[in-house]
């Protein structure tokens, strides 16, 4: 127990050694340790209730999008029935998270059956390998043909909206210009930002609250709005309000001429003569010859800009449009212009996102957090450090040095895995600095004990080392089980401490089997003492 | 002022190493060296006790309930700091009862100017809590600084208890199959036994103590659950050790013996996790005082007492040591036979 190869001892030193100096980077300025190489720049990330910022977690909408794929099948069913020219009675309806149809010809289901699925997809596109399919369909007797989505192909959906919404989202923050937001995916319907620094996210989730999904339509003038609420509503065209206050009715076609997926840039800028805040945008060269064509047809008819089925305005054409590119008056003020160029140029949300849980943490409590968490660090240190003096004096000061290196060793670990540091992280290395010398406790009351035994001194320490060993290792996997399982259910703060309460057990076992055994077994050496002051 | 103190402190410790590198000063010795307290007697006192308060804790849950916290209630949870002066409850109390929120709660945290606003859940889902917020920012005003600012929606709110429970459940089984893997099963129920008597009487000091129950509680009592275990541990370690050592000890006076020789080790590694706590508690600030304050009563109040009383103890009704003679050494017996 107490011999070491020389090689062996080198081993052990270069490990704390290097672990120790990844926490160097920490002692320098953010910007210097930038311009180091990639590997060094490892360093320990403040959580969000240390350095303050705001923490969203926004939920996809997963009825919205199934929605959305059942209407998107009914409009699929009405055309292909059409277009085969088969007759179905009583139109195609969404009923139940599938769409039915009743065939009139009891001989035209089969050919119906075969027409609809032809709209039916392998999962995965083309390379799709599973056998799986997008929509089944089946007949359902009486002439009903059911068309239904499988849990995975709807799954799957909600998969490609997830990662959709996270590239949207990513735009719209980076749009805000703030330092280092993360984004994340969360579990099968979630995405998680996080945005250190900013205090009050209103602005952030007005932005990210907004689908955008921006689209050029005719304005219905074959009957006047309040015919149409009254009910007289032709069957293509549908009722929508005005977006800014008050809320003025408008009949507006449902057919879109161009929708917000064409364009290719938007600023907010000044009306030239007018002076007031506008939006001004170009769209691609498919969208430009769409509005083009469209503009041209309707010279002197309304149309309207529509956002999230509100109508922003309604300008009349008065030539035609033929350059690509236009501008959006609607009352704009400049930051409320300023964020509609934003949701543009970063694109639509596939589905509509809400906030199901928000934390901020303004910077001020934040460094009051790292003021009392690292003064109870010290305190709580310097407390057990004396103890272990007392307690057992020349003992106690290779203790001490041991504890020293694992404290440094686990900023040196944390720091290598990028770890957040939370307040309750801080705590969790208090923590492990008191029962981190428990494994020397361990050891040096087994050595007292088999002193009492009638051992002389150097088999005593030999055997206290060899006993004690085993039985630190046992203690120290059921602490760490139970920091393992708080980091898996755990998030923001309370994973914080589960990591430094983990990484603390893992470095305290290392000191306990290399170190501290070291260091002893240097001092046999030199001292070949004949009794123990423990 | 603190740093005066530190340096203080950081001179007091290097004269202290220099002194006890030499040697000059006696040990100092908390626990004798050799004691023969007759634990498992007590076992006839402390069972009883620790069931009695255990039927106390489950009715304190029961009746008093555990405060729930915004983590696992829903709602809203402001911190506010007044931008001078102390803060005025009473008018911010008037203009925030007025915006039709339900019951609005205010309380006084850490220092005069800073006021702790809770709301309940509003009915209506995620959206509503969101409305409620902007309410809430809009009548607090100019006059205060938001100092932090939390907001659940009902859904996440149960999910996060759902899983915090699992958690804590998937935590001990994971350590009772270690343990299993380890020792004999009659070990790991002993420990399961005295893992649950741990979190009982907890949640029952959280109950009579009404602090906050949130996600913190739940990190509390997986690390209370963790250093018990480690302490139970210790002991089992050594009861096996005189288990395989003395096959003809009778089994009250075995464990005895293991529990008089960890002793000191139980003494004095809780004296310094006190420590450590200590300094948490007084020093950490309040954002994590309820977290420390439970862990100070159930690592060093419950899990010292049961380690001692129960998880030893228990072991005996378990069966543990009934047929040494005739069984062999049930674990591997050449790893740890004697050096």
């Amino acid at each position: 127990m107490l011999y070491f190869t020389r090689w062996k001892a080198l081993g052990i030193i270069l490990t704390a050694l290097i672990v120790c100096l990844c926490a160097v980077p920490n002692f320098f300025p953010e910007a210097q340790v930038k311009t180091w190489p990639a590997w060094a720049q490892r360093r320990l990330v403040l959580g969000l209730d240390l350095q303050g910022g705001s923490y969203l977690l926004l939920e996809v909408d997963s009825n919205y999008v199934k929605k959305e794929r059942l209407d998107q099948i009914r409009d699929d069913v009405r055309r292909t029935l059409r277009d085969a020219k088969i007759g179905f009675t009583g139109g195609v309806t969404v009923r139940n998270d599938a769409v039915e149809v009743r065939i009139t010809k009891e001989t035209d289901v089969q050919p119906a059956l075969a027409k609809l699925r032809e709209l039916s997809q392998p999962l995965g596109g083309l390379m799709g390998s599973s056998g799986q399919r997008d929509l089944e369909v089946a007949d359902a007797s009486g002439g009903v043909i059911r068309l239904s989505i499988p849990q995975a192909a709807m799954l799957d959906r909600m998969r490609k909206t997830i990662e959709q919404s996270i590239q949207i989202v990513e735009r719209r923050v980076n749009e805000l210009g703030t330092v280092e937001p993360v984004i994340q995916r969360q579990g099968n319907d979630r995405i998680l930002v996080q945005v250190p620094g900013l205090q009050d996210p209103t602005r952030l989730k007005e932005l990210l609250g907004k689908t955008a999904k921006m689209e050029f339509r005719m304005v219905d003038t074959s009957v006047p709005p309040d015919q149409a609420q009254a009910g007289r509503l032709p069957p293509e065209s549908e009722l929508l309000t005005s977006a800014s206050p008050p809320p003025t009715p408008y009949v507006v076609k449902k057919q879109v001429l161009v929708a917000g997926g064409d364009l290719t840039d938007a600023q907010a800028s000044f009306d030239q003569r007018t002076g007031e805040p506008v939006v001004s945008f170009k769209f691609n060269t498919s969208g430009a010859r769409k509005f083009s064509q469209a503009t041209t047809e309707n010279v002197g008819l309304p149309f309207a800009i529509v956002l999230d089925n509100k109508v922003i305005s309604a300008p009349v054409i008065r030539e035609p449009i033929t350059g690509g590119q236009g501008q959006i008056s609607g009352n704009f003020t400049v930051q409320s212009a300023n964020d509609l160029a934003i949701l543009l140029r970063a694109g639509a949300l596939p589905a509509p996102l809400t906030v199901v849980e928000e934390r901020t943490v303004g910077p001020g409590l934040g460094q009051d957090s790292i003021e009392k968490g690292e003064l109870a660090a010290y305190v709580g240190s310097i407390l057990v450090v004396v103890f272990m003096l007392v307690t057992y004096r020349l003992f106690g000061v290779f203790a001490n040095i041991a504890v020293t290196i694992n404290v440094a060793m686990i900023f040196g670990l944390l720091s290598l895995l990028n770890a957040t540091l939370t307040l309750p992280g801080i705590a969790g290395i208090v923590l492990t600095v008191g029962i981190a010398v428990d494994s020397n406790v361990l050891i040096y009351e087994r050595i007292r004990e088999e002193l009492r035994g009638g051992r002389n001194a150097i088999s005593a320490i030999d055997a206290g080392f060899k006993r004690a060993l085993a039985t630190i290792l046992d203690s120290n996997i059921t602490t760490f089980i139970a920091a393992a399982v708080l980091f898996y259910i755990g998030t923001g703060p309370v994973r914080g401490f589960a990591v430094t309460l983990g990484i603390g057990i893992i470095t305290t076992v290392f000191t306990a089997f290399t170190l501290t055994r070291l260091i002893v077994a240097w001092w046999v050496r030199w001292k070949r003492p004949q009794s123990v002051p423990i | 002022m603190t740093q005066t103190v530190l340096i203080g402190l950081g001179v007091l410790i290097a004269i202290l190493t220099v002194v006890a590198a030499l040697g000059v000063l006696p040990s100092l010795r908390i626990v004798p060296d050799e004691t023969h307290f007759d634990f498992t007697r007590f076992r006839r006192i402390s069972f009883p006790i620790s069931a009695a308060l255990s039927i106390v804790a489950i009715t304190l849950f029961f009746t008093h309930g555990l405060n729930l916290g915004i983590d696992f209630k829903g709602g809203t949870l402001l911190e506010v700091k007044a931008k001078s002066g102390t803060a005025d409850i009473a008018a911010m109390r008037t203009s925030l009862d007025a915006l039709g929120l339900g019951e609005v709660q205010l309380q006084q945290f850490g220092g005069p100017e800073n006021v702790l606003i809770r709301v309940a859940e509003q009915p209506g889902g995620d959206a509503a809590q969101q409305a409620a917020l902007q309410k809430l920012r809009g009548a607090l005003g100019d006059s205060v600084d938001i100092q932090r600012t939390e907001v659940l929606g009902p859904r996440v709110a149960g999910e996060l208890l759902a899983y915090g429970m699992l958690g804590l459940m998937l935590a001990i089984v994971a350590i009772l199959i270690y343990l299993w893997f380890r020792f004999e099963w009659q070990f790991a129920l002993g420990a399961m036994i005295a893992n649950v008597h741990d979190i009982v009487l907890t949640i029952g000091f959280m109950s009579i103590s009404q602090v906050d129950f949130d996600l913190t509680s739940i990190a509390a009592l997986l690390t209370i659950l963790g250093y018990s275990l480690n302490d139970t541990v210790v002991i089992y370690d050594r009861i096996r050790e005189m288990l395989r050592r003395y096959k003809k000890m009778p089994m009250p006076q075995l464990l005895n013996e293991s529990i008089n020789s960890t002793l000191s080790r139980s003494i004095i590694t809780h004296v310094t996790v006190t420590l450590a706590l200590l300094a948490l508690l007084l020093f950490g600030g309040h954002a994590i005082h309820s977290f420390t304050a439970v862990m100070m009563f159930g690592v060093v109040l419950v899990g010292t007492y049961t380690s001692i009383f129960i998880a030893a103890p228990i072991l005996i009704y378990l069966g543990v040591g009934e047929h040494r003679e005739d069984a062999p050494d049930t674990a591997t017996p050449a790893k740890k036979s004697k050096a």
